[in-house]
């Protein structure tokens, strides 16, 4: 038995007095969290969500940040938006890569292929904080695993329990509904806008979706909030485009290493029976 | 791992070879007929996992190497490849990734146990001290390891750190330049980081070889922490431990499994997707959670110098434990004081852990101050005020009296009962 005496009481009293010295106020609203097809140990990719997520990062968000990491031929692949071969060759065609040198030692222009990845937005970073204000509009492609906000003690522990771990996205749709007229008495730097969940709020990034802009063909409602759901959605599976084989293996691993873990148990104790009596 | 065994080479081949070199003998006398104390519980199987999660990280590390670019404008890319590309690369790299924390959790609970029992105690100062040297190298190791992905934590983590070295008064600014191989953490940095990152492992390896030597040499402690007297204090090895620790072993795995394939970033952190942009500091500079104690000490003293001299003095005392304990009793089961003193010390511990993860301001900076003095106030007065003052409980003659009670010797009335004709 570990009893506290009162010594130990007293000064486990001083470390907790402490540590709620140390406590402050938030000073941010944590981004609401959402319902996810994708969360925990059997979640799997919604195929038409990650679709309509393309289709808006096509549309809208494409002009300004790139998806450098992703093949077209990774649309095709299981675990992702499960296009076609034919479907994804279609989108590839649809951009221009550079390729080159050719036999006259000229770099030329092609339609995409399978193979080629998604040509960034901007040849470089500068041409990029050229156009957009001084900043660099960040790459989509592990965006998702890039963005988070605190949890604070003790949701951090709870958190490997349930498995939450979709604060990415749920910052993500947040901040594409979060934009609001700044509060008064906040001065806005040139050229940004305030946005309730970006941190510090002023982004330099305007309100980039506005309801019915992307045309959806499967029924799914043209409102902002359904637009930020889709990409931040297809932002993860850009992010992670082998969640579900983890989560697939990870089940297969863990039933197991539990079946295992359960024999050597039983085997060790018929090892170990005699070994508490005297011999 | 004396070379005395009663192993019997079974055929010809081994016969020969045991003539030649007795390292089958040598297995044989280390894993097989070993005495191990009888009543070793489930804390003793964190040596077997910490030897596992080496293997695991050297050969993981082996096989991401042949995919990973060590090179500033490649490697975040070339991580990302892996991710993508590389079949099952996923598995390996969150394996290798994560695999860094659970080494450190089955170190530190290895540690603890050692501190708990007092297994530091004579005859084990260098079997203790050792261990040491194997932890600060695990430490480096993991620095150097979170340096290759080249993600913003990686580069600001690798500048915070090595800048360090730059409170040395005189030529701490040398050194500095000198680690980096520039003025600025990069390219140069990167590749010796990667370098070293490769040599680290195999030099654990070999202290750890040198760790288990001097633990056969000195033999196991227990909970009772009185030394085995009879062979009647003891067990072999094989099977008794063996399917012990196999079994701790796979329920660990089931733990380590749970980070890999449902939260595989929950220990890292989010900046570190971010490819390294030495023109952009990120809002905290965090290192990985099992630096945090440390990093909370650095940040709790106001002088540069001062708090890297805390830092490493917070490390190296460990070293010095075997004779800042001052009482003969070694296990905390029989020390009423000191095990209270553990346990507020397991609390400062976690919770200079927490204040390490927040910014170093206002009542954090209070609160670690109060720990940082505590945590040195543990090693360097109480423990060895403890031995003096402090009313241990009386010892087991033996570890079979421990566990099977004063009757040891006379047969329980369950056995007794099982099998009448048996007479102790």
């Amino acid at each position: 038995m570990r009893t506290l005496r009162p010594l130990s009481l007293v000064l486990l009293a001083a470390c907790l007095a402490a540590s709620s010295v140390a406590t402050r106020a938030a000073e941010q609203e944590p981004p609401p969290r959402q319902q996810w097809s994708f969360s925990g140990p059997f979640g799997l990719f919604d195929r038409a969500q990650l679709q309509r997520g393309l289709k808006v990062y096509r549309e809208v968000c494409q002009t300004c940040h790139g998806l450098t990491m992703i093949a077209f031929r990774n649309l095709a692949e299981p675990g992702g938006p499960e296009f076609t071969r034919a479907q994804a060759a279609a989108i590839a065609a649809e951009y221009q890569i550079q390729d080159g040198p050719n036999d006259q030692g000229e770099m030329f222009q092609r339609p995409g292929r399978l193979a080629d990845h998604f040509p960034a937005p901007f040849p470089n970073d500068q041409a990029a904080r050229a156009a957009n204000n001084g900043t660099v509009p960040p790459d989509f492609s592990v965006l998702a695993k890039a963005r988070t906000y605190e949890r604070g003690f003790p949701w951090f522990l709870f958190d490997i329990v349930t498995q939450y771990q979709e604060q990415g996205p749920d910052y993500i749709v947040a901040l594409m509904l979060g934009y609001e007229e700044p509060p008064q008495g906040v001065e806005l730097p040139a050229g940004t806008q305030y946005n309730k969940y970006f941190p510090g709020h002023a982004i330099a990034m305007p309100p980039p979706l506005t309801d019915g802009r992307v045309e959806y063909t499967d029924g799914a409602p043209m409102t902002v909030a359904q637009y930020a759901k889709d990409v931040a959605a297809f932002m993860v599976w850009a992010a992670e485009p082998h969640m579900e084989a983890r989560k697939r293996v990870g089940f297969q691993v863990m039933v197991f290493l539990i079946v295992f873990a359960g024999l050597l148990y039983f085997t060790k104790k018929k090892v170990w029976a005699g070994v508490h009596e005297p011999a | 791992m004396s070379a005395h065994s009663t192993y019997q080479p079974s055929s010809p081949f081994l016969k020969w070879l045991e003539a030649r070199l007795p390292i089958m003998g040598l297995v044989h006398a280390s894993f097989v007929d070993y005495p191990t104390p009888r009543n070793l519980n489930y804390w003793w199987t964190f040596g077997g996992i910490l030897s596992f999660m080496l293997a695991v990280q050297i050969l993981t590390g082996i096989v991401l190497v042949m995919h990973y670019t060590p090179h500033e404008a490649f490697a975040f890319r070339s991580v990302e490849q892996i991710m993508r590309d590389v079949n099952y690369g996923w598995l390996l790299r969150y394996l290798h990734s994560n695999g860094a924390s659970m080494f450190f959790i089955a170190v530190y609970i290895h540690i603890f146990r050692g501190l708990y029992y007092g297994s530091y105690k004579a005859p084990r100062e260098v079997l203790w001290i050792l261990g040491v040297i194997i932890y600060l190298l695990m430490m480096a190791t993991g620095f150097l390891g979170y340096t290759l992905p080249w993600g913003q934590m990686s580069f600001w983590g690798a500048t915070v750190i090595t800048n360090f070295f730059s409170a040395i008064p005189v030529v701490g600014d040398s050194i500095v330049t000198w680690l980096w191989g520039g003025y600025a953490v990069g390219n140069p940095t990167l590749q010796r980081f990667f370098s070293l990152h490769y040599l680290l492992p195999f030099v654990i390896a070999g202290v750890v070889v040198l760790h288990v030597w001097a633990l056969h040499v000195a033999g196991q402690n227990n909970p009772t922490g009185v030394e085995p007297k009879t062979s009647q204090d003891t067990v072999p090895f094989t099977p008794y431990a063996t399917v012990k620790d196999s079994f701790m072993l796979i329920a660990f795995c089931v733990v380590y499994a749970w980070f890999v394939f449902y939260i595989p970033n929950y220990l890292g952190h989010a900046d570190n997707y971010i490819q390294a942009n030495p023109g952009v500091t990120p809002t905290h500079i965090v290192p990985e959670w099992y630096y945090l104690p440390f990093y909370a000490i650095l940040r709790a003293i106001p002088n540069k110098l001062l708090g890297v001299i805390a830092l490493f003095a917070s490390i190296l005392i460990l070293a010095f434990l075997p004779w800042l304990d001052t009482s003969r009793v070694r296990s905390a089961t029989y020390r009423p004081l000191y095990r209270q003193f553990f346990w507020i010390f397991v609390a400062v511990c976690l919770g200079l852990g927490w204040l390490g993860s927040k910014p170093a301001e206002g009542g954090y900076v209070i609160a670690a101050r109060i720990l940082t003095a505590w945590y040195f106030i543990h090693f360097l007065i109480i423990l060895p005020l403890l031995g003096l003052i402090e009313t241990t409980k009386p010892l087991p003659n033996s570890i079979t009296e421990a566990v099977l009670g004063k009757s040891a010797g006379r047969p329980s009335l369950k056995a007794a009962a099982a099998s009448p004709e048996h007479r102790g």
